[in-house]
This record gives structure tokens, sequence and C-alpha cells, in this order.
């Protein structure tokens, strides 16, 4: 979707303004702490998968999104799939009541979280799945405005690139933000400066991942 | 976001109400182990961060043939090495600066990082300010933090789109030649393994 969080290239938003390395804490509030773990111990039940918390993140309202702190958009999103994956009811959100017992999860306990956190979620994925394409070939990205999930940056539409090299094949992201896993070819694609942002660029190459449904050859 | 420095006599603010309102849920309808919750929060406050990234350069710089591995599938030889593997690090490449080409690290989509190396990221890099910037101005981004690259050196900028991770191999520096492992590591800095800062110089920590 062409959302808020789709932010490459994007102007007037300020200076980056850096905290030092060395005084800044990883939670800024206990309530972080909170959501952060909220939010991957919920995903461990296995209700929704990344892509699906990502969506769910970038689809809140565009003013929302960006006026929000980072572990905002995070309890926003947790919140959303919650109650649409039917895990809450949106009285129960609202008033912090249960109404029962949730009954069917597998809810980890400290052994498998350790376990799940050391396992991670791989998304390559062994296949005989023949490339479309090879490291040199020249590749569009295609024009498409999907009102749904996807990792191809607006800012990469319809330019040209050359594919640096590829990574083999890899769950499609966006197929996967509507609960389709599907293993299609992932590759790294160089972006020339000029290509993406015009004679004046003063930038160098952009490097961006995309997935084979992305490209088309030129 | 400025560090929370209330006194304990402030009542507790929207966000810190709303969130302990959801946990509690989760907890009376069965659905979280609160148990579980300090376990992800004492992992990733205390026991995964950039001393592990550093510890994988500081091997990078004295070994060639290591350096080599990280370049094409990072995640196994680091696993292998050094039993660093997990969420959010599942798929890492190394990409290595030199005296031509300087590599910085972005997601500009949300906050894709190399968890197992990195720890979570800073505030800074998930910010709309940085995600929106460094891609199309990397110089003027880099200089926000201090970090001159010669006009001559091709600044590759990485958009971590997939769930492939991208981890900067900072250039070795001058006058450190005889450095062991342990004395380079020291050298090597959260900031520098996401490409907006050069690794310090050997007379910042002598």
């Amino acid at each position: 979707m062409n959302g808020p969080h789709d932010l490459g290239g994007q102007h007037g938003l300020g200076p980056i303004n850096p905290e030092s390395e060395a005084e800044e804490p990883v939670f800024h509030g206990d309530w972080e702490r909170r959501t952060f773990a909220l939010t991957l111990t919920c995903g461990m039940l296995g209700q929704w998968n990344i892509d699906e918390g990502r969506y769910a993140r970038e689809r809140q309202h565009p003013v929302d999104y960006l006026s929000n702190t980072y572990y905002e958009n995070w309890l926003a999103g947790l919140e959303t799939l919650l109650v649409e994956k039917g895990l809450v009811t949106a009285e129960e959100l609202l008033t912090g009541v249960a109404e029962g017992k949730a009954e069917g999860y597998r809810v980890p306990d400290v052994d498998a979280t350790r376990k799940i956190l050391a396992s991670g979620g791989p998304t390559r994925i062994q296949s005989d799945l023949k490339p479309s394409f090879s490291a040199g070939d020249k590749v569009r990205v295609i024009n498409q405005n999907p009102l749904t999930h996807t990792r191809a940056p607006r800012y990469t539409r319809n330019h040209t690139g050359t594919i640096e090299f590829g990574h083999g094949v890899h769950v499609f992201a966006d197929a996967n933000a509507q609960g389709r896993h599907e293993g299609v070819h992932l590759y790294a694609v160089r972006f020339e400066a000029d290509e993406l942002w015009g004679e004046e660029a003063a930038g160098g190459p952009v490097y961006v991942d995309l997935w084979e449904p992305h490209l088309e050859p030129v | 976001m400025p560090h929370d420095g209330h006194d304990h006599t402030d009542p507790p603010d929207d966000l810190t109400l709303r969130v302990k309102a959801l946990e509690s849920l989760l907890v009376e309808k069965g659905l979280v182990d609160t148990a579980a919750l300090d376990v992800v929060i004492e992992t990733y406050e205390h026991k995964v961060g950039p001393q592990n990234g550093a510890k994988v350069v500081a091997r990078a710089w004295v070994n060639p043939e290591f350096m080599a591995l990280i370049k094409e599938d990072c995640s196994a030889v680091i696993d292998q090495e050094f039993g660093y593997k997990g969420r959010q690090g599942e798929h890492i490449m190394a990409v290595e600066n030199t005296p031509d080409v300087h590599n910085v690290v972005v997601c500009t989509l949300c906050s894709c990082y190399p968890w197992t190396v990195l720890g979570l990221p800073p505030v800074w890099y998930k910010s709309a300010p940085y995600r929106s910037k460094v891609v199309q101005d990397p110089r003027g981004a880099l200089a926000e933090f201090g970090t001159t690259v010669a006009d001559d050196k091709e600044i590759r900028v990485w958009d971590s789109t997939s769930e492939m991770r991208y981890l900067v191999i900072p250039e070795r520096p001058a006058g450190t030649e005889g450095w062991s492992e342990d004395q380079l590591r020291a050298l090597v800095t959260r900031n520098s393994m996401i490409g907006v800062e050069e690794a310090k110089s050997p007379e910042t920590v002598l």
C-alpha cells in the first residue's frame, strides 16, 4: 500500500538527531520493554506471520503512524492483530476485562520462548525453482499500487536497475502478508543514484532486495 | 524521545496504563506467560548486542579467509564460530568497506536490522528522518553523525527490504598492525557496523 511507512526519499521530516551511542538505553521506559516483549510472545502463538505484523502497523492512519513513537506503532499493530485474529474482542481491549479464558492456543513457556528466539524464522526455502534473472541482468520494477502490503519501495517503481546477485528462493513477503506462503527468487538489485533521483542526485547507488514478481526484464 | 526522568511520585502516563492493561488482559486470558516476557526482555536488553558484531568484525580484520566467508553467508559462519543465531539474524550478509567503497544500511519501510549481531536498533535508525534521507542523500545523512566520506568514494546504501540483513565491516583503522582481536574489538562501534560512522581510531582507546 502507498502508506506512511514507505519513507525513502521523502523530505521535510527533520534532523536525524541521533542519541550518543554510549548513552542510549535499549528501551526508553518500561512500557517500551513490555510492548516489545508482548509483541514477540504474542507472535509466537502462531496466529500471524511477520509480514502480517508489519502490515498491521503500516495501515494505521498516516497521521498516527508518523506522530507515534516507534513502540506506539508496535502497540497499535499488536492491538489490531489481537482483535482481527479473534484472540481478544474489541470490548475486552476497551475495558481491559477478560470475558473468559482463550482456548486452544499453545502458549510458549520460558523454555519454548528461548528456543524460538534462538532458532528464529528462516525465510529461505530449498527449491528447484529456476531463477529468471542472473547477475548483471537489467530489470525494471513494475509499476504497481496495491492496497495490500508490498516490500517494493515506492521510490524504486518503474526504475531500472541491475541484478547484483541472487539470494535464492525466499518466502514472498507481499503474499505472506495475505496469508499465502509462497517461495520465489529474491535478488539484490542495484539502482544508480541518477536513475532514482535525477541528474542532480548527490548520493550513491542504492541496493534493494526485490522478489521476482516485482521485476520485469528490460 | 527523551529519557523518562519522572520520579516515583508521578502518576503513570497513558501509555504505561495502556500497556499494563493489555498485559494483564492477555495474562488473564492465558495468552501470555509473564516469565516468558521477562526472558524476551532479558535477551535483548542484556545478552544480544553490538558486542557480538564487534567480535565478528575484529575476526574479519585479522583473518582474510573469515572475511571472504562472511561476505558470502555471514549467518552460517557466525553461528558455527560464535554461536550467534536466531531471530532477525537468519540471513545475514557482510558488506566490506574499502578505500573505494563505503556501505551504509537502512530499512526505509520499517526497521529491519541484524539483531543477532547488533541487538535492537537505536531510535534514530527506526525514525522517519533517517529512513527518508539516507537513500537519497547519504552524504548529508552521514554528516549528521559527524562523518565525512571522501567525494571520490562510492557510498552504497543497502535498503533492507527482505529478510536479508546487512552487517557493515568498517575499514580497519591505520596504526593497528599487530593488534589482537580483543584489542581491535574496542574500536568497533555499533554505528560503524551500520555504516554511519567509521571505526574508532587507535588513539581513542590507548
